[in-house]
């Protein structure tokens, strides 16, 4: 369980891009956060892993202050993993590698054991045939899929997703897509910035709209698409379809 | 006029010898430059006023000849500190100091190139820092870099030509010692030349070398 408190995230004086944020997270649901760009989203999901320091507030995983400068990161960031819009892929390592390399310095695996399972893991996202590749030899849709590998090969309780499919084509979107899919109620929490609505739709159990830093409305897809609480989610919802 | 290597022939091997100090202090002088320059890299990126040490320190050294800072270190800082120190000594301080400075300035360099979000991706693993720059940033920039690093080995290498002036016995020195005794110039100076062209091609063959080793795309 995340619970957020009174977050506040500002970059200057008169930059203000997070203002009061307070949520929890339920253990295993799936939350789609989506918005008109600028409302904060991004931020938000980056300081959930402290990619992003908080102004002020306070974050709880589990009872553990996230946000307090004694808590050791590392072993917060083992419990939520990560999946950018960007991928991220380290690209000088070969797509196994990518998946074992925190598995042996994070976790202490074994070499053998990490490739193994990295292995394994790069089969589920159907890349068992590009094991031995280096990123800049995958398509987008792939390299998003290694990276989904690696974030789910550390057997995190929490997956955050920021806009995962948003610098890939449609048909890439939906081979990503269908991998996330599969994810969700599976017990993992997974919470994913997205602008795709279809996805939001089927997949989450929860929709947050954000809108300049604040999240305006928590609802269950049925209630938002039909029926949002504020006008200008309704604006939102009446441009996307 | 004719040219007289028959002459120098006989001195060659005392000629040749000189090659050992240029090697010698080159490769020293490359170690610790690699060393201090990547600290100096990571203290400017850091900033504060450990990095603005770091950074007067580089722009100094890249911003005075060598000649005069080897001279400076061996004549003139004795007088204050009133200790003498042997030539090679002071070699080696200017030599690294100075190639450590511009090191310093393409490590950064490297550095900063790295992909901001790789580094991230790392974090939200739980790697800790030490690894992300041993394991994700260092093998990544230095791939990149490797052609200006060689780039300086090889004007750090012909640099050294100037060590004569501390009283090392390099290829410069003995050269003169031999112009001196034989009273021919052209000679021995044209096996200098060649000597340093061919340290030289063979320290860049090590660069392109290390470059395939280290090439992933």
């Amino acid at each position: 369980m995340i619970k957020v408190e009174h977050l506040y995230k500002d970059y200057a004086e008169d930059i203000k891009v997070l203002h009061d944020v307070n949520f929890t997270f339920e253990d295993g649901k799936t939350y789609a956060i989506i918005g008109s760009s600028g409302g904060g989203k991004s931020t938000f999901i980056r300081c959930l892993n402290m990619l992003e320091v908080p102004t002020s507030g306070t974050i709880t995983l589990d009872g553990t202050v996230v946000n307090d400068p004694k808590t050791d990161l590392t072993k917060i960031r083992e419990k939520m993993g990560m999946v950018f819009q960007n991928f991220n892929l380290f690209e000088h390592m070969v797509a196994k590698k990518n998946v074992a390399y925190a598995l042996m310095k994070v976790k202490g695996m074994e070499k053998e054991q990490a490739y193994e399972k990295a292995v394994e893991m790069l089969e589920k996202v159907g890349l068992g045939h590009r094991v031995n590749s280096y990123p800049h030899q995958l398509s987008g849709g792939e390299k998003q899929r290694v990276a989904i590998a690696r974030a789910l090969a550390m057997e995190p309780e929490i997956l955050l997703c920021d806009e995962p499919t948003s610098a890939l084509d449609p048909e890439m979107t939906t081979e990503v897509l269908k991998v996330l899919k599969s994810l969700s109620h599976t017990g993992l929490t997974m919470i994913v910035v997205t602008h795709e609505m279809a996805f939001a739709r089927e997949v989450a159990d929860y929709i947050l709209y954000m809108d300049q830093g604040e999240i305006t409305e928590c609802s269950t897809p049925a209630e938002f698409f039909t029926n949002a609480k504020t006008e200008r989610a309704r604006q939102f919802v009446a441009n996307m379809l | 006029m004719t040219l007289r290597f028959d002459r120098l022939g006989p001195y060659l091997p005392f000629l040749l010898n000189g090659i050992w100090p240029v090697i010698i202090l080159s490769l020293v002088a490359a170690f610790f430059g690699c060393v201090i320059g990547f600290i100096a890299a990571l203290a400017k990126r850091r900033g504060g006023a450990i990095g603005k040490i770091f950074g007067a320190y580089i722009d100094f050294f890249r911003g005075t000849p060598a000649f005069v800072q080897l001279y400076f270190v061996h004549m003139a800082l004795p007088q204050i500190l009133k200790f003498n120190w042997p030539g090679w000594l002071s070699c080696v301080i200017v030599f690294s100091l100075n190639s450590g400075a511009y090191l310093a300035e393409v490590m950064r360099a490297g550095i900063e190139g790295i992909d901001r979000g790789q580094i991230e991706a790392a974090k939200a693993l739980g790697v800790k820092s030490k690894d992300i720059t041993r394991d994700i940033i260092v093998p990544q920039a230095l791939r990149k870099i490797l052609p200006a690093m060689f780039n300086e080995f090889i004007a750090l290498t012909k640099e050294t030509s100037i060590v004569s002036v501390v009283g090392m016995m390099d290829l410069m020195r003995r050269s003169s010692i031999i112009q001196g005794t034989l009273y021919i110039t052209f000679e021995p100076l044209l096996v200098v030349l060649v000597v340093y062209y061919l340290l030289n091609k063979i320290l860049s063959f090590c660069g392109k070398c290390l470059e395939r080793k280290l090439k992933y795309d």
